[in-house]
């Protein structure tokens, strides 16, 4: 397998062997990923490339999947509070 | 654990007054970071850099750090794109007020070698097509203003620093500071502890706390400031825009995405840092206004992060008399990141006993003991 030829990030064209790569300098989270590769800034928001980039951390280190930090969810595609929205209902009315 | 100097936060301004110890040769430098590298302001903010602004400390902060912008990707030996963009900021004046007030800040800019002027609506409506020309009454711009990658920019020190020897560890928090008889002793952090003499307050939002576990008073709060970021497009935008009045900065990053923000003249002091619907909806209705195409763009995420204010929005840089060995390097007010490679150079000058590159009596905490400090910066969203 080539990795890279290899896309994980679809949203923000990231082949795996740039992750693996970051992941090799020592940046080993999530956030930190992210942050230098814009893995998961894209439209999707994560949701596509989330677990992949989750697997390949825990494979580079050696631990289970469920070790390893989930990246931070921000708006907009977030489920969104009832209360919130009656907020916005009322602001409105 | 010992080391010359520690310093707490490893955000922009932590990772370059690293930096600029170890190049002087202070390389036993460690920093504690509590969160992931640009958790705290430096990783939330819209890494703008401008030299236009109302008071002189600032214009000259902005000024000499943007010379060092231009050569920070050679200087730094960085392996990744810093991604320095110079194609200015557009500042329009939507009032005669602000007009006026332009005016006096394009003076004193040119007085200290930063190339702004003053244009009119058409000429600002040539550098910015889709400006809504209805809006405007004038505008400032500055060319070699700009823009830089916050995430690289921050790792660039990060990784140059380290090369030199100094140490980080990021999350793990700081959670005193033990000063015995007036002398700072150590560091206690969750993991360990280290014996010092030397303690640089580089803690963004939690400089005020930070302060407090030294005994040293800073006079700064902390605010949240909301942003967000659409889908990239194609370059449509060359230069940061910006206005007080309409109270928005909305520039378009290389990545093609849109970056835009305001505050909130209602958000309560503290460390919220969350994201409101009513921002959405002010934002929106703001960048539609003054830019009316950007109503075509999906937004793709929201965020919130610190304002750390100072009395007179000017950062507080330096030591201080209440704490031998305790450095301060906060109270940025929202435009700490562009400032960085001075706040870095001036720190390091002071902590090793060097002469200073410029006079930092606008920019010392002591400042605020003088009855005739008037200076306020007048020129932030
Ligand atoms: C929405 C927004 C937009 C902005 N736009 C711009 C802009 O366009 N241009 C510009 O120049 N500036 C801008 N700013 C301001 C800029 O982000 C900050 O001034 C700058 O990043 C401050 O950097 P810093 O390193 O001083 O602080 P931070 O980046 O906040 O770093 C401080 C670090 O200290 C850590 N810390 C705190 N307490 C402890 C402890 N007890 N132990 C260990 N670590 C601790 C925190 O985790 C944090 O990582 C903006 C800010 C926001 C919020």
């Amino acid at each position: 397998m080539n990795k890279n030829n290899v896309i994980i990030c679809r949203c923000e064209d990231v082949t795996l062997q740039e992750l693996h790569d970051v992941l090799e300098e020592g940046y080993t989270t999530f956030e930190d990923v992210k942050r230098i590769l814009r893995i998961g800034m894209g439209p999707c928001q994560a949701s596509t490339c989330g677990l992949l980039v989750q697997q390949e951390i825990a494979k580079f280190l050696g631990t289970s999947v469920k070790n390893i930090e989930t990246h931070v969810t921000r708006p907009l595609t977030m489920g969104v509070k009832l209360g919130k929205i009656k907020e916005a209902a009322d602001d409105e009315s | 654990m010992k080391a010359d100097v520690v310093i707490i936060g490893g955000g922009i301004s932590g990772v370059a007054i690293a930096y600029n110890l170890a190049k002087k040769g202070t390389t036993n430098v460690v920093v504690f970071d509590d969160n992931y590298m640009t958790g705290g302001a430096t990783g939330r903010c819209g890494a703008g850099v401008r030299q236009q602004w109302s008071s002189k400390g600032n214009c000259i902060m902005a000024k000499m750090s943007v010379d060092f912008f231009e050569r920070a990707q050679e200087e730094l030996g960085y392996h990744r794109d810093i991604e320095f963009k110079q194609e200015g900021y557009l500042i329009v004046a939507t009032t005669k007020e602000e007009d006026e007030q332009f005016t006096k800040n394009v003076a004193l800019q040119q007085s200290v070698g930063i190339p702004a002027r003053k244009l009119t609506v058409d000429e600002a409506l040539e550098i910015v097509p889709h400006l809504n020309r209805d809006v405007i009454v004038s505008a400032t711009f500055c060319p070699t203003d700009g823009h830089l990658n916050p995430f690289t920019m921050t790792d660039a020190y990060y990784t140059a620093a380290k090369r030199l020897g100094v140490q980080f560890f990021y999350r793990e928090k700081v959670t005193d500071i033990v000063v015995t008889d007036g002398k700072i002793e150590k560091v206690i952090t969750e993991r360990r502890e280290v014996t010092t003499d030397k303690v640089v307050n580089a803690a963004g939002g939690f400089s005020y706390e930070v302060g407090q576990m030294a005994g040293v008073d800073i006079p700064v709060y902390s605010e949240n400031h909301e942003i967000l970021v659409t889908e990239p497009i194609e370059k449509m935008q060359g230069p940061m825009v910006i206005s007080f009045s309409k109270n928005i900065y909305c520039q378009q990053v290389p990545h093609g995405s849109f970056l835009m923000g305001r505050s909130n003249p209602q958000v309560p002091k503290g460390h919220d840092i969350s994201s409101t619907h009513q921002f959405l909806d002010e934002m929106a209705k703001t960048a539609v206004e003054l830019l009316p195409p950007l109503g075509n763009l999906r937004v793709v995420r929201q965020w919130g992060g610190s304002y750390n204010i100072s009395p007179d929005r000017q950062p507080i840089l330096g030591d201080t008399d209440q704490l031998a060995g305790f450095y301060l390097a906060c109270g940025f007010s929202g435009h700490g990141f562009m400032f960085a490679p001075m706040t870095g150079l001036l720190l390091a000058e002071v902590i090793r006993g060097e002469p200073t590159t410029i006079d930092l009596a606008e920019l010392h905490i002591d400042r605020f003991k003088n009855k005739e400090h008037t200076a306020y910066e007048h020129s932030v969203v």
